[in-house]
């Protein structure tokens, strides 16, 4: 569980989260929405320890992240995957090797096992028969699967994702969304995704933050999106003419 | 604001050392990168270092041949001349600069690239101490390839005088081969050697800093690779300035 305590940031003076403070359960896939510039990917930042709150605290299962020593947070940040939004696998690592590169620093297995899991997490994915392909090789959509395999190849407690469908056609959007809510739900991990896609937010939001201006302005989860009166939530989540139509009907029904 | 900025540089500098001197976390993946290294940074450089020092030394020949030798210098004087240039300065310090441009640039547009694709951060999420891993054997590697980079130099330079020698007929064999042999001193190659360690410390350390702390996309890599190069070069020719008083006093 990840608990987030009145996280304050600032750039220069400028505030760009003010006050945001929410806990996310394991087992399920939190959602974190919003505009650009509305503040997820540094909110996400700070979770992940890439930043540092100017004010307030994020707690990992009650031990304060943002007190840790550098030295605590490498090992606590052993537990956690994470998914970029370009995959950031290494170029010039195979695809088999970008996954074995977790188990590679920190498992202590020998060569066989670490193969063996790599392979075993690239499977899950659906990607056998890749190992000795290289990142420029392969789609965008795989590339975003090797990023998963990678993410979960040390069983981490903590996934994180930011901004996964980004660039993906709809179909393969909807299979890696299934492929992130299913290994959460599996691996009982807790799962925080920065989203715009919608298909994201009705299929997978077992718990939706929506962020606005750098405040929360809404909590809840993908069926209380439809039914919610707030006007930012709306404006934002049923932005056409069409979804809006779509929750019109649902809402008569 | 000039000093303020340089000051600010300097301080990131030694805060990016500060994490790049550390155990690595593996010693089997330290020991990888490390032969990776030697091989992209040195190995790979054989090639650009052997060309230029012996088409240099061959120059260097027939320069001092036509512009310092007269009736009034003993004859040996090219060959003399040629081996003090090629050890003192040309195969440390000036190959250094070549190194610089050519290695100093593969640095940091390496790691410049991998910091705006987020493998960085990637590395750093996963609890990996991203410095010490992509940092520390590329300077490992420099330093050990370029001591080796300097010795081939020194030779490529003297081959490249005897051909000249040969082929040309600008100078008769025995001639040069007094004039390289003449009070031949064994301190200067080690000047020389020792000189090219700062060096690959300089270019592969100040190289990683301008590309580690790439902020944007594409365009601040090129920056980043330029800064690279110019700053490792002036820092190589300041560094000579003070290693050759020192050395050679």
């Amino acid at each position: 569980m990840i608990e987030l305590q009145d996280v304050h940031k600032s750039f220069y003076g400028k505030e760009v989260l003010r006050g945001i403070s929410a806990t996310f359960e394991d087992g399920k896939t939190n959602l974190i929405i919003g505009q650009s510039g509305s503040g997820k990917t540094v909110l996400m930042r700070n979770i992940v320890g890439l930043l540092d709150p100017s004010q307030g605290q994020i707690l990992y299962d009650g031990i304060n992240f943002t007190a840790l020593t550098k030295e605590d947070k490498m090992k606590l940040r052993q537990k956690m995957g994470m998914i970029f939004q370009s995959a950031a696998l290494f170029d010039s690592l195979s695809i088999l090797d970008n996954v074995m590169f977790p188990l590679d620093m920190f498992s202590g297995w020998n060569f066989r096992e670490r193969k063996k899991r790599a392979q075993f997490c690239l499977s899950r994915v659906n990607l056998e028969g890749t190992d000795n392909k290289f990142p420029g090789e392969i789609s965008g959509g795989m590339q975003k699967r090797v990023a998963i395999a990678r993410a979960i190849a040390m069983n981490p407690k903590y996934l994180f994702c930011d901004e996964p469908n980004s660039g993906l056609d709809p179909k393969t959007s909807l299979v890696i969304d299934a492929l992130i809510h299913d290994i959460t739900e599996e691996y009982q991990m807790t799962t925080i995704i920065n989203t715009h896609d919608m298909n994201s937010v009705l299929g997978i939001g077992d718990h939706i933050l929506f962020l606005r201006n750098g405040i929360k302005e809404w909590e809840g989860t993908k069926y209380d999106v439809v039914q919610s009166g707030n006007e930012h939530l709306n404006n934002f989540v049923f932005a056409s003419d069409m979804l809006r139509q779509v929750k019109d009907h649902i809402e008569i029904k | 604001m000039f000093i303020l900025n340089w000051l600010s540089h300097f301080g990131r500098y030694l805060q990016l050392m500060g994490r790049t001197f550390a155990i690595p976390q593996r010693w089997h993946m330290f020991l990888r990168s490390y032969r990776l290294e030697m091989v992209q940074l040195g190995i790979n450089s054989i090639g650009i270092v052997l060309l230029i020092s012996f088409f240099i030394g061959a120059v260097i020949c027939i320069q001092i041949k036509v512009n310092i030798q007269s009736a009034w210098m003993p004859r040996f004087v090219t060959g003399y001349v040629t081996r003090e240039i090629l050890l003192l300065e040309f195969s440390s310090s000036i190959m250094c600069l070549i190194l610089a441009g050519k290695v100093g640039s593969n640095i940091a547009s390496e790691l410049g690239t991998m910091r705006v694709t987020q493998q960085i951060d990637a590395l750093e999420i996963m609890g990996v101490n991203s410095a010490n891993y992509l940092i520390f054997p590329k300077i490992m590697g420099l330093l050990t390839m370029i001591p080796l980079l300097t010795t081939f130099s020194i030779f490529a330079g003297i081959i490249g005088a005897y051909c000249c020698a040969w082929i040309g007929g600008i100078i008769n064999q025995t001639d040069l081969t007094f004039g390289l042999q003449y009070s031949f001193k064994e301190w200067f190659v080690w000047c020389g050697i020792i000189k090219s360690f700062f060096f690959a410390f300089i270019i592969a350390s100040v190289s990683s800093y301008w590309g580690y702390n790439v902020e944007g996309g594409s365009v601040e890599v090129g920056r980043a690779s330029t800064s690279a190069v110019v700053s490792s070069s002036v820092l190589v020719l300041f560094s000579d300035m003070f290693l050759t008083q020192m050395l050679t006093k």
